[in-house]
């Protein structure tokens, strides 16, 4: 850069030669992965202060008006009921993880929004984990409330459900790193809502419902659903004495699918960011 | 400060789909050549359509070209665009990543983003929003304000934080007076204290003549022309408009009136002529005297313009803004 003081510069257009020979200017700084995690995390959770009923409500309207309905077919207490209650308690954090996240992020980048953060000097990482931990984020009181009204409603246990608190960060991971990736690979708009849409179905359909009682086809196809294994960690809580082993397994599958599907969300985000 | 040699992008034919006809091919920047100098605020005119915002985002690193290159302060941005953003601050046309954040934490998030620490971050937004008048609304989300103050907002995130180079697209649409000075006089404080340099994208030409000091024009993906407002002005020095209003119709059974007509373009009941300065004496005494003058609403003599600039050089001016 021609290091040229604004006071020698002339009055009129305040054009200067270019300096020859002074090879390249200095950059400006890098913003680091967590600080600027952090500040996305921050501004995607205010968002909720303005978007507060589709982000916080519907998501909770919809699971306890499953819990309501199944309550008519399903026994109190009954091994199905555990896995009614889990499965309510999931779908809303696919709801709002995959599904919300992934219009979001459809809608940022049909429309030229991620121009904005392209633009800044930030990791792609920090964009797609601090959205994606705010939407994880915004699950946790619709979760809690699911959980806690269908073990009242169908007389489970609440010992156990401390068990959340690991249930929702990790199949909050892996349901909006899965939401964030679908997202951003859309080529459209309407296909990210789309497949976010199936993938909430998914969840809601296949979660819901106890597997014993499913074709092998279905089950295999229940098995590739990773909102499954949070199911499945939650709903085993609800036994007399619970296989932590299995607990834990389950846990696990969700944390790796986190893992992996929020990779595939950042390198797509540098994919859509540049075209 | 800022060089583009043979910069070229064609965005590729779309086959039409039942019911959707298809796009040909379209150039969008044809072997574009500019120098920006240090310290100067450069404009891109053209009309929409014309290529400017192809450009722009080829500049900072959003699109790669297919041939040219592109150099900033010695980077090499078409290698490693990602450089860009640590060298430019851009305003795209778009809010959407900013409008369910408040004015406040917009700006906040903006420059965290641009690697400042907490501290740095809340200063910089607050100078920036006390800058531009917006320290009354900081609190309110950018989606419920009117598109003026939105604009605005968004020019307080573009604008946090020192970068050498701002690129601004379109920075004043839908602003009132009031803020369009604001923005200018915040542009003109960080060129005349810390030397940046701008780089405006503009369709209005009264705001290309009062900010800018050098202008391309900008025609289908290449540029016609590039000089400063007054240099590319003297081109077209020796022509002189004439605007004349009619009552209702020309009075075309005048034989003086008739021949004009020849030369000028028809817009409803208005006529625009382009003369030579002895020629438009003459044309604006026929209007004003004898059978024509009972006609005639209203009739302007003016210097040329951009405007008149971007006609004479073959553009198709239709896109253009006055105000």
């Amino acid at each position: 850069m021609s290091v040229v003081s604004a006071d020698v510069l002339p009055s009129g257009p305040l054009a200067v030669p270019e300096a020859v020979g002074t090879g390249a200017a200095e950059l400006g700084p890098k913003a680091r992965l967590w600080p600027s995690m952090a500040a996305v995390y921050r501004a995607q959770l205010s968002r909720a202060r303005v978007a507060r009923i589709p982000l916080l409500f519907v998501a909770t309207f919809q699971s306890v008006g499953i819990l309501i309905m199944m309550r008519g077919v399903v026994d109190g207490g009954s091994h199905d009921a555990r896995f009614v209650v889990a499965g309510s308690s999931v779908l809303v954090v696919a709801y709002v993880g995959l599904n919300l996240l992934a219009q979001y992020f459809g809608q940022l980048r049909g429309s030229g929004g991620l121009d904005h953060y392209a633009t800044l000097p930030v990791p792609p990482a920090a964009v797609v984990l601090g959205a994606a931990g705010a939407y994880a984020s915004f699950t946790v009181p619709g979760t809690a409330l699911t959980a806690v009204f269908g073990c009242v409603l169908f007389g489970l246990p609440m010992g156990n459900i401390w068990i959340l608190a690991a249930v929702i960060p990790l199949a909050g991971a892996a349901l909006a790193g899965l939401g964030a990736a679908l997202g951003l690979l859309a080529p459209r708009p309407e296909l990210a809502t789309l497949l976010g849409q199936l993938g909430m179905s998914a969840a809601l359909l296949l979660g819901v419902l106890p597997a014993d009682r499913m074709p092998d086809a279905v089950r295999f196809l229940r098995d590739l659903v990773p909102s499954t294994y949070g199911v499945e960690a939650f709903a085993q809580t609800f036994a007399a004495h619970p296989d932590w082993a299995l607990v834990l397994g389950d846990l696990a599958v969700c944390a790796g699918v986190g893992v992996v599907s929020l990779a595939v969300a950042a390198w797509a985000y540098r994919r859509a960011a540049v075209r | 400060m800022c060089a583009v040699r043979g910069l070229s992008k064609t965005y590729p034919a779309v086959r039409g789909r039942r019911g959707a006809p298809g796009t040909p091919e379209v150039r969008a920047t044809d072997d574009v050549t500019l120098d920006i100098r240090r310290g100067e605020i450069f404009g891109l005119l053209g009309p929409n359509g014309a290529g400017k915002s192809t450009l722009v985002r080829q500049l900072t690193g959003l699109m790669r070209p297919d041939a040219g290159s592109v150099e900033i302060l010695g980077h090499d941005i078409v290698r490693h665009p990602e450089r860009a953003a640590r060298i430019l601050a851009y305003l795209g046309q778009e809010s959407s990543a900013l409008d369910e954040l408040t004015v406040s934490l917009a700006a906040e998030t903006t420059a965290r983003l641009r690697g400042l620490d907490l501290r740095d971050a809340r200063a910089e937004r607050d100078a920036v929003l006390d800058e531009l008048g917006l320290t009354a609304i900081a609190g309110r989300a950018l989606k419920k304000l009117s598109g003026g103050q939105r604009r605005l907002a968004c020019v307080a995130a573009a604008l946090v934080g020192e970068r050498s180079l701002l690129v601004l697209d379109e920075p004043t649409t839908g602003m009132d007076p009031v803020a369009r000075r604001a923005v200018w006089s915040a542009v003109d404080r960080r060129r005349a204290e810390r030397g940046s340099t701008v780089l405006l994208v503009t369709h209005n030409v009264i705001e290309a003549e009062t900010v800018l000091d050098r202008v391309a024009v900008l025609d289908q993906g290449k540029v016609i022309a590039c000089d400063t407002p007054a240099g590319l002005k003297e081109q077209v020095a020796g022509e002189v408009r004439v605007e004349l209003v009619w009552r209702e119709k020309p009075p075309l059974d005048v034989p003086e009136v008739a021949a004009l007509r020849d030369r000028a373009v028809e817009s409803g009941r208005r006529w625009t002529l382009r003369l030579a300065p002895e020629e438009a004496r003459v044309a604006v005494a026929t209007v004003t005297g004898g059978a024509a003058f009972a006609a005639l609403d209203d009739f302007t003599l003016a210097t040329p313009s951009l405007e008149d600039v971007y006609l004479a050089l073959g553009g198709n001016a239709q896109g253009l803004v006055k105000a």
